[in-house]
Order: C-alpha cells, then sequence, then structure tokens
C-alpha cells in the first residue's frame, strides 16, 4: 500500500544527512503496510482464519480429527462397517475368541464383541457432543453476564460455582442417576451439564472480565454502542477462545465419565449398546478372556485421546501466547 | 457556547482512601474552537474528559458537584440511555492508542460501519459503503479493497485515521481527542494532526485537543488550558501563553522543552513530582515544586486571578511571573 514517503524522505535527509538514515526510513514505512507472516497474500486475516491457517498444518489436528470423523461416522451408519446385530448373542459361544468373522471374538453373554464396539461408539459420541454443547452454552452464558455485569449476580454466581465444584463426581452421578429414571444417553448428559457449568463459567467469566477492560469495548462506548452490542458484538468474539478450548478438552473426559457410570451401574443400561457397560461385564473375567475387555476399553482410549488430542491442537491454534 | 464544564469535581474511592482526580474544573469550547488541555499524566485531564463523554467507571469513579453544558442540556442530569443516544452522534472520542481502541476480531469496516448500523438504523451493506466513503475521507489509499481488512493489518498511523473515522462517522459537534498521536512516531504524527484540524474546519466541529506535547499543540490549538493536580492553574490564547506565561508551572513546562539554540546545556526539569491525589498539598497544589513559592502558597488556595481578557491564571504571583 503506498503511503505517502516524502515526509519521512524529507526528514531523513535534512536530519542526518546520510542516505543509509533515508533507505531506513523508506524500508520501515514499507514494512509497517504488511503485517508479519503475511507473505505476499493480501487477503484479509481474522483470528478464527489465523487459526484455521494453523490447525490444517499441525499433525495433531489431522490425526486427531481423521479418528473423530470415523467416530462421527460409525455412530452415525454402525451398520456400514459390522453386518451383525449387537444385542444377536449366542450363549454357546460365550468367551470365545477370536475367529473367522468374529475378529474381536465373543464377551461373556455370547454377542459379537466387534459389532458391539462399533455400536458403542454412538452412545460415547453422543454423550460427548451433547454434553460439551450443554455445558459450553450454560455455562458461557452465565458466566459471561456475570463478568459483564458483575455486583451481586456475579458473587451469586460465584458461590453457585462453588458448591458445585465441592460435588464429588462419582458420588454426584450415583445419587443423581439413581434418582432420576431411564435408560437412555438423556440423564447422563443432564448429569454432565449439570456439574460441568461451573468450570465453563468460571473460565467465560474471567475472560469476558479481561476483554471488558480492552480500550476498544471503551472506545466503543464512546461512540455508543449499548450493553447488548458491547457484550455480542465486541466482548464475546474475543472472551469465547479460551471457552472452545476447555470445552474441546473437557469433551473426552465426559466421554470417559460417561463409560465410568455405565461401569459403576448407573449410567447407561442394557440394552443400550456402550463401551462402559461392557467393560463393567468384562471386568470380572479380565484373566480367563481378556479380549473381552480389552476392545471396548481400548476403543474408549482412543476416542478420549482423540479428542483431547483435538483440544490441545485448538488451544495451540488459539492461544497466540503459546506461538 | 457549545460546551461548557462548570466547577467540576471527579473522584475515586481506592482502598487508601479518595483520591480526588478533578477538583473543580472549569473550561468552554465553541463551535469550530480548538481547546488544548494540557498537563503531566495524572493531573486530570484525561478523566475531565472521560467525564463530559460519560465514560466514567461509576463506581469507583463519583462526581460530587459541578455542570457539564452541552448544547444547552446539563449531561449530568440526563438519563445514561439520553447520553447513549449523545455518544458518538453529538459527540466522539478519539483515543491514544489506535490498535488497542480497535477491536481486533472486527474488519475496519464492520467497525466503521457500526456507527450508521448503531444510530441511523442503517443496512449491513449500506453501511459499508459509508465506510469506504469515510476512509477515503481520511486519506486511506485503497479504500475499496482495505474495507474488508483487519487492524492489524495496519500501519500505525492508518489505524489512527481509521479511529478519527469513526469518530467524525456521524459528523458530531464536538470532538475529545485524548493524545491522539502520543503512539505515533513524529512525522506520522504531523500528518494525523494536520488532517485532523483539516476535517475541524471543515465541518466547524469544536475540538478538545488532550496533550502534554507543547509542540503539537502551538499549529492547532486556538486556546490552552493547563492543568495540574486536578485544577486548571492557567488558561490563555495559545499565542499568548509560548510568549509569557503567567503561571510557575507553564513556565516550566515550556522551559523544558529542547531548542536549538540551547546546545550542550543542561536541559530544565520542573524538580519534584507531581502530588499524590490522595493528599493534595494545602494551599496552591504546585507550592512544593515552585521556584517562587511564598507562606501564601502554602495556605491559601489561589483562586483563578483574570490577567488579561480571555486569559487567567492561578497563581498568587502571576503579575511577578508575567514580568519575570
Amino acid at each position: 500500500m503506498p503511503e505517502p514517503t516524502s515526509p519521512k524522505d524529507d526528514l531523513a535527509v535534512s536530519g542526518a544527512g546520510a542516505g543509509g538514515a533515508m533507505d531506513l526510513a523508506v524500508a520501515e514505512g514499507t514494512s509497517l503496510e504488511q503485517p508479519p507472516g503475511s507473505g505476499k497474500s493480501d487477503k484479509a486475516r481474522s483470528l478464527w482464519s489465523d487459526a484455521w491457517h494453523d490447525l490444517r498444518r499441525n499433525p495433531v489436528f489431522i490425526v486427531s480429527g481423521l479418528i473423530i470423523a470415523f467416530l462421527v461416522f460409525i455412530s452415525l451408519w454402525p451398520s456400514a462397517i459390522a453386518s451383525g446385530d449387537p444385542l444377536a448373542c449366542d450363549l454357546a459361544k460365550a468367551q470365545q475368541g477370536s475367529q473367522p468373522g468374529h475378529p474381536f471374538g465373543f464377551n461373556g453373554q455370547g454377542c459379537d464383541v466387534y459389532t458391539r464396539t462399533v455400536y458403542g461408539a454412538r452412545a460415547s459420541v453422543t454423550v460427548g457432543v451433547c454434553a460439551t454443547l450443554g455445558v459450553a452454552l450454560l455455562g458461557s452464558l452465565l458466566g459471561g453476564l456475570a463478568g459483564f455485569f458483575g455486583g451481586w449476580f456475579d458473587s451469586l454466581l460465584s458461590r453457585i460455582t462453588d458448591v458445585f465444584f465441592a460435588i464429588p463426581v462419582v458420588l454426584g452421578g450415583l445419587v443423581f442417576l439413581s434418582v432420576v429414571p431411564g435408560t437412555t444417553v438423556w440423564p447422563v448428559i443432564a448429569f454432565i451439564v449439570l456439574l460441568g457449568w461451573p468450570q465453563i463459567a468460571r473460565i467465560a467469566r474471567g475472560s469476558v472480565i479481561t476483554a471488558k477492560q480492552n480500550d476498544y469495548v471503551q472506545a466503543a462506548r464512546a461512540l455508543g454502542a449499548g450493553n447488548s452490542r458491547m457484550l455480542l458484538r465486541h466482548i464475546s468474539p474475543n472472551a469465547i477462545a479460551p471457552v472452545i478450548v476447555v470445552a474441546t478438552i473437557a469433551l473426552g473426559t465426559y466421554i470417559a465419565l460417561e463409560a465410568t457410570l455405565s461401569y459403576l451401574g448407573v449410567g447407561l443400561r442394557p440394552p443400550t449398546v456402550s463401551w462402559g457397560i461392557d467393560i463393567s461385564s468384562a471386568s470380572a473375567y479380565v484373566r480367563n478372556a481378556p479380549h473381552m475387555l480389552l476392545w471396548p476399553a481400548g476403543a474408549l482410549a482412543i476416542t478420549v485421546l482423540a479428542f483431547i488430542m483435538l483440544g490441545d491442537a485448538v488451544r495451540d491454534a488459539l492461544d497466540p501466547k503459546l506461538r | 457556547m457549545l460546551l461548557e464544564v462548570r466547577d467540576l469535581h471527579v473522584e475515586f474511592k481506592t482502598r487508601d482512601g479518595v483520591a480526588k482526580a478533578v477538583n473543580g474544573v472549569n473550561y468552554s469550547v465553541d463551535e469550530g474552537e480548538t481547546l488544548a488541555v494540557l498537563g503531566e499524566s495524572g493531573s486530570g485531564k484525561s478523566v475531565t474528559a472521560q467525564a463530559v463523554m460519560g465514560i466514567l467507571d461509576m463506581p469507583p469513579g463519583r462526581i460530587p458537584q459541578g455542570e457539564i453544558f452541552f448544547q444547552g442540556k446539563d449531561l449530568l442530569k440526563l438519563k445514561e440511555d439520553q447520553r447513549r443516544k449523545i455518544r458518538g452522534a453529538e459527540m466522539a472520542m478519539i483515543f491514544q492508542d489506535a490498535l488497542s481502541s480497535l477491536n481486533p476480531v472486527l474488519s475496519v469496516g464492520e467497525q466503521l460501519g457500526e456507527m450508521f448500523v448503531v444510530h441511523r438504523g442503517m443496512s449491513k451493506k449500506d453501511s459499508r459503503a459509508k465506510a469506504v466513503e469515510l476512509m477515503d475521507r481520511v486519506r486511506i489509499p485503497a479504500a475499496k479493497e482495505r474495507v474488508g481488512q483487519y487492524p492489524h493489518q495496519f500501519s500505525g498511523g492508518m489505524r489512527q485515521r481509521i479511529m478519527i473515522a469513526m469518530a467524525l462517522a456521524l459528523e458530531p459537534k464536538l470532538i475529545i481527542a485524548d493524545e491522539p498521536t502520543t503512539a505515533l512516531d513524529v512525522t506520522v504524527q504531523a500528518q494525523v494532526m494536520d488532517l485532523l484540524a483539516e476535517l475541524q474546519r471543515e465541518l466547524n466541529m469544536g475540538l478538545i485537543l488532550i496533550t502534554h506535547d507543547l509542540g503539537v499543540v502551538a499549529d492547532v490549538a486556538d486556546k490552552i488550558a493547563v492543568m495540574y493536580a486536578g485544577r486548571i492553574v492557567e488558561t490563555a490564547p495559545v499565542k499568548e501563553i509560548y510568549a509569557n506565561p503567567a503561571h510557575p508551572y507553564t513556565k516550566g513546562l515550556l522551559e523544558s522543552i529542547p531548542r536549538l539554540d540551547q546546545k550542550g546545556q543542561e536541559l530544565y526539569a520542573i524538580k519534584g513530582l507531581p502530588p499524590n491525589l490522595l493528599n493534595i498539598p494545602p494551599g496552591c497544589a504546585f507550592n512544593p515544586r515552585c521556584p517562587m513559592a511564598q507562606d501564601i502558597c502554602r495556605s491559601k488556595v489561589p483562586p483563578l486571578f483574570d490577567v488579561a481578557e480571555g486569559r487567567q491564571s492561578a497563581c498568587h504571583f502571576w503579575k511577578e511571573t508575567l514580568d519575570a
């Protein structure tokens, strides 16, 4: 972009009288027009397009993204790679190992472990995604409002989050899920949202308070913006990154939490197919038939790992201080 | 009179007590006029401006007394939503650091256009065309191509031009510029000041220029108000104050400007530090640092004495200072 450079030339010549100084001034003038690292491209780049640019080149993101894409695919269409029925069991084949057509063997009830592992992805992914969405929405809404308005609402919310942090997860889960009936994923999701939102609320509150103090929020106010406009257009986009990072990492732990609750017998219950249930029922036979435990446990571990890796990659891309 | 500030007081509650940031400031600006408010950091010049704009954080800030008349209305008696309509449309502010005053996640076009969306209810598409028009007006080259770019893609001078464009968008009657050139390098400073002065003339706006840079003031201001410890210590037309200051503090400020004919000599500096606003010295606040201080300066707060037509000084010894 050609900025008028003549005043700079004048100053360099009259001030120092040295050609070197003039070159420097001109070089500076031009380099200022190009942000560092933008190269030849003159395209507008926002924080989000920058982050996407980084993510696409991050091998951690590519690997975790492929695993997650595969998981989402098999939770939507499990029959595409598993032709059997996860609930069709033959007790005669109980605890048998790998054999043609049944690569992962059979479990204690004589059900095909491969089919059940594939079908189990749906429960885990549903719980993980829905619980994270719920937690992120509720937490950032309450935390954001508390951070922006402060005052009594903020104090009240802070004390409420303290109360929730004091609840032990497993004990809370045992109580909540034995009171709330149902064998579907929804009570489990509701419990995770109930317990998880204070974490996001705290982060959202802190990051809104930080963003609120920025000069551009003050400037927007000086130019006549009202509360809702400041919060929605000037604060939220600048405060949302930490929430996204924590929520993505938490997604993995929510999947693990679902498995924990199912293992304890209060989460999902048969006939729902879930890795947690299978791990629970297989754990008694781990010495005789370890394959019954290892396949669903391995799938769970890979899934949790993939989501946590995704969270890490997202954090690297969104946090400019870590670059 | 476009804007008249009368006996304005602002204080802040802190853990250590009440900090009196502004203690009875009077100033006025007319259409087409430029008032420069000079003073060190902490002299209350920015706080006064924030009170005028209505963007003071309250609490901890508080305005115990004073009036701010803008186009005949006392702003301090208006409700917040009425003041909000005035902000941006009738009076606008330009901030010191244009990079931190622009939202990093919105393109400059969106931020410029926002003025028209908020105050004029314009559609997004129309507001974008207006944004390009404004960028042209503040002479940003290739405005059409750059309207979708983000603040970090502009140089410091260009960013300050965008801030100016935002402030001027709705052609307000009054602009408050809070150290608009402090963050820029010297050559760009001159360009930005010229642009601001030119647009002011064109739109016949009142301009309050807050600065601690005496060099910036000389060319563009009509009158000057010098602030010290939350009070105005001297007001005068710009030429007279440079020729012959009537307050020892102003005199000290002028003497501490490096000059070409003083090559090789030590640069003058006002001794001591500005007072702690929690504990302003009794009498004249400047007395501990003043070379002319007498007993009366330690006991009696000097009122603003009329020195000449349109010229006042808050010094017991203004005559002696003028003659010196």
